[in-house]
């Protein structure tokens, strides 16, 4: 009887790969246009399905607001009325055609985004336009607005996450900093109609706006935009005006333990310290630090506090995206009981990226981890628009791109040990457990 | 229109390709057709469990995570009521690396107590983030258990309580594994950037030698008809009172799965939604309110939930839905009421395929309902819908012997 041949698999051999340092990442280009009242078009021209993405960028985030609550009540009522049109009508028009207009307040700007099929942009970019220029703000859509929205608030002050969200960023930023400060419910009280419509006024009606659109554009969307928005008492950034940086004042204690449920049974862990925006040279090498630290499901921080002690569902430590300053916070909710060894853990792994150097492999995975999630993330035509975005707000141009793929690519590990030692030094940081 | 390639190997794999040569990337799928309505009573949450110990190392290789990330991969899983499902996305260049490790995970596990030690722990630790330390968290167990009582649809995939997961032993363990986890239980669907011919020569590398194992027949008790108006009072430390009721529909494969979705979008889709009008911006009765269906692949429930204005009395709160629903169930929705919502389902199944990897997802799980020609042809069925065939629906649905209400209390 012959044997049959058959070549063996040997499962215990990985197949060959493309390292990640080979692998050429571009981020495609957008064009830019400039309407007729100067507001800039970045206009992205990918992907093939026949949808799309508008957003109106506004310089009109709680930075600017002299009245807490002001910015975000604005932004979220703008669709609730204009002299023409009920919430109901705006809200119908928009979902008769299968599309989504949302709104988003931050600390420097405010927008504004839809999506939609393309076959449907031409009904839904005039009513866009009737927002910007002739929002009302109802008396009964403002009064609906405070009492939801304290009713919101009463239960997410029963989530210890919440909770230490808000505390962590007020101890990192100050109470009054934009980054820091957080609404009560009588904060939503104090909301009146007038704070909102002056605020429409100076800083969507007359505010300083970007325009942000991707997809598979339809051929005419520049001269749809021009139509809509070109005449428009809106208007570009000053060039060289900067935004607003008030002063930012942390907290003088770093220690907090706050009892928010006596039933909890988890505490929600915050870790966090202060550190300089993505114009900083150490920014993008920080970066990659975090990806190590605690940056994604492979890191130290998950690896050990997940998946050898059985602490937490999931611990990850990342860098703010914030304009003025950043911070790099540790995040986990771990049972009652083993918070304290928890955070020990956490300072340990701190300790040895200060006085170790990273292995080569464990550098190499980190690395090509990273540079895998761009590739992926560069994929379509939001996800290019995002990354867009974020280098624009924050005053960047193509090159930091760039730049990070390169930091990514050549940093060793002394240099990793260097940021390690700069930047990870317990003393340095906040903690905070809300139970 | 989303086209694929489907073949099964001799093991009883069945294999679906995508290929789209826009990307850089690939995705790989796998689908086990095992999810928590097919655990025992006494062990639930165990699939989900289980799909915590697929990452905890395979017979051939000790770590799952660290050479998907050498390869520029990411991953993770999910576990539902009806089935479990493992993803990968990474460089196409790489993509043998995802096949090696797919099909090894498939071949055995390594069986590690320490992993299953561990992995008890981070459940639990799951368990109580979601569901014990947040307002609500215990709604949908109580939910459940009011309207199933007998599919196993009556519990949560995180299980009906901690002491099942703690209990949980490696001789389960293994058990599932060899009943569930076998090719003919699974469906591998392969995306992006690849062909056709290179997905089934690699899907036959490395799958191609892995027993088939018994293809699970599943028999699970089936919930009889409702026919009572069924009501449960709960008091809790939660700041507002809550109303949900919850109404049996059809199984997604029946054509009334199409129906009962446009119901939800009427009741509840958006800011124009009848809910949203009439109860927080006429009445101002909740502060919020939705309306959505469990889309479960045996008959599902399309659930009410709001929470209540300060003030407002329970019984007020309901009467006023069953007024809306009693409009609904009088006279047909309006043509324009019915454009609006199937413009917003052509939209929400483009938007949503625009991703490789919700196409690979959807790909799998309409192999997985016995048709995956559903992939193209979902639009035209909600399509068709009439405000009749609604309107029967809504009849049928919205009766009160169909109905489970909870109340919510905030305790004083």
């Amino acid at each position: 009887m012959s044997v049959q041949t058959k070549s063996l698999l040997d499962r215990t051999v990985p197949p060959p790969i493309k390292d990640a340092i080979e692998f050429e990442l571009i981020l495609p280009p957008y064009q830019r246009h400039a309407l007729s009242n100067g507001v800039e078009v970045y206009a992205i021209d990918l992907g093939n399905v026949d949808a799309l993405m508008v957003s109106w960028i506004f310089n009109a985030g709680n930075s600017f607001e002299t009245k807490k609550g002001v910015a975000a009540a604005v932004n979220s009522l703008l669709k609730n009325g204009t002299s023409k049109r009920s919430a109901f009508d705006i809200n119908e028009h928009f979902e008769y055609y299968g599309a989504w207009l949302n709104r988003h307040s931050q600390h420097e700007t405010a927008d504004l985004t839809l999506h939609c099929l393309n076959k449907h942009v031409g009904e839904l970019l005039p009513v866009v336009a009737e927002l910007i220029t002739d929002s009302v703000f109802p008396q009964e859509e403002l009064d609906i607005y405070k009492k939801n929205a304290q009713q919101r608030l009463q239960v997410s002050l029963k989530k210890s996450d919440f909770v230490a969200g808000r505390l962590i960023d007020a101890y990192l930023y100050g109470p009054d900093h934009p980054y820091g400060q957080y609404l009560e419910a009588t904060d939503y009280q104090e909301l009146q109609r007038e704070d909102l419509t002056a605020y429409y006024q100076r800083y969507f009606r007359e505010g300083a706006c970007r325009i942000l659109v991707a997809g598979k554009l339809p051929a005419d969307i520049l001269s749809q935009l021009e139509a809509n928005f070109g005449g428009l008492a809106i208007h570009a950034p000053e060039k060289g005006t900067a935004l607003p940086a008030p002063a930012i004042i942390p907290a003088v204690q770093k220690k907090h333990e706050v009892v928010n449920d006596p039933n909890g049974v988890q505490g929600s862990i915050r870790i966090a310290r202060n550190f300089p925006n993505r114009h900083h040279p150490d920014f993008q090498r920080v970066q990659v630090l975090n990806n190590v630290f605690g940056g994604f499901f492979g890191s130290r921080l998950m690896a050990n506090i997940r998946e050898e002690k059985g602490y937490t569902y999931g611990i990850y430590s990342y860098l703010v995206n914030n304009i003025q300053e950043s911070a790099l916070v540790i995040s986990t909710e771990a049972g009652k009981e083993v918070c304290a060894p928890a955070i020990a853990e956490v300072y340990k792994e701190m300790d040895l990226l200060r006085e170790e150097l990273i292995d080569e492999e464990e550098l190499q995975m980190a690395r090509n981890f990273a540079i895998g999630t761009i590739l992926g993330d560069l994929d379509g035509p939001f996800h290019v628009a995002s990354r867009w975005k974020s280098i624009l707000l924050n005053g960047l141009d193509g090159r930091y791109f760039e730049e990070g793929v390169r930091t990514i690519k050549n940093i060793g590990p002394e240099e990793l040990r260097e940021m390690a030692r700069k930047y990870l030094r317990p003393e340095d940081f906040f903690e905070l457990v809300v139970v | 229109m989303i086209k694929y390639d489907r073949f099964e190997l001799a093991n009883g794999l069945r294999v679906l390709v995508h290929e789209d040569a826009s990307t850089p990337m690939v995705v790989v799928n796998v689908l086990y057709d095992v999810g928590a309505r097919d655990e025992d009573p006494k062990k639930t949450g165990f699939a989900h469990l289980f799909e915590h110990l697929m990452f905890g190392g395979s017979i051939n290789i000790e770590d799952f995570e660290t050479p998907l990330q050498l390869a520029g991969g990411e991953n993770n899983a999910y576990t539902t009521n009806d089935f479990t499902n493992y993803y990968i996305q990474l460089p196409a260049e790489n993509i043998e690396t995802a096949f090696w490790l797919e099909s090894d995970r498939m071949l055995s596990l390594a069986f590690s107590e320490k992993s299953l030690e561990v992995q008890r722990k981070v459940v639990m630790e799951e368990f109580k983030e979601h569901y014990i330390n947040k307002p609500y968290g215990d709604v949908w167990f109580k939910l459940r258990e009011l309207v199933y009582q007998h599919h196993p649809y009556r519990w949560m995939t995180i299980g009906s309580a901690l002491s099942h997961i703690e209990d949980a032993k490696l001789e389960d363990v293994k058990n599932f594994f060899f009943k569930y986890y076998r090719p003919a239980n699974a469906i591998l669907v392969v995306a992006g950037k690849v062909t056709s011919a290179q997905a089934r020569e690699l899907a036959e590398k490395w799958f191609g030698d892995i027993p088939s194992g018994t293809k699970y027949n599943r028999q699970l008790p089936q919930e009889p008809q409702q026919r009572e108006a069924r009501k449960l009072v709960v008091k809790a430390l939660v700041p507002l009172d809550a109303l949900y009721k919850a109404y049996p529909m059809a199984a997604r494969t029946e054509p009334g799965y199409y129906v009962a979705d446009l119901l939800t979008e009427v009741l509840g889709g958006g800011g124009s939604s009848r809910l949203h009008q009439s109860l927080i911006k006429e009445k101002k009765l909740f502060s919020q309110i939705e309306c959505y269906h469990t889309g479960s692949n045996d008959p599902g429930l399309v659930v009410i939930e709001g929470k209540l204005i300060k003030g407002v009395s329970m019984e007020e709160a309901d009467q006023a839905v069953e007024e809306e629903l009693a409009k609904l169930k009088a006279a047909p929705i309006s043509e324009k009421e019915l454009a609006k919502v199937k413009n917003k389902t052509e939209s929400a199944i483009v938007f949503e395929d625009m991703s490789v990897m919700n196409r690979a997802n959807s790909l799998a799980i309409y192999e997985l309902l016995g048709d995956v020609d559903m992939m193209n042809t979902e639009l035209q069925k909600y399509q068709a819908v009439t405000a009749e065939e609604m309107l029967v629906a809504s009849r049928q649905i919205f009766d009160p012997l169909n109905s489970n209400t909870l109340y919510y209390y905030s305790e004083k």
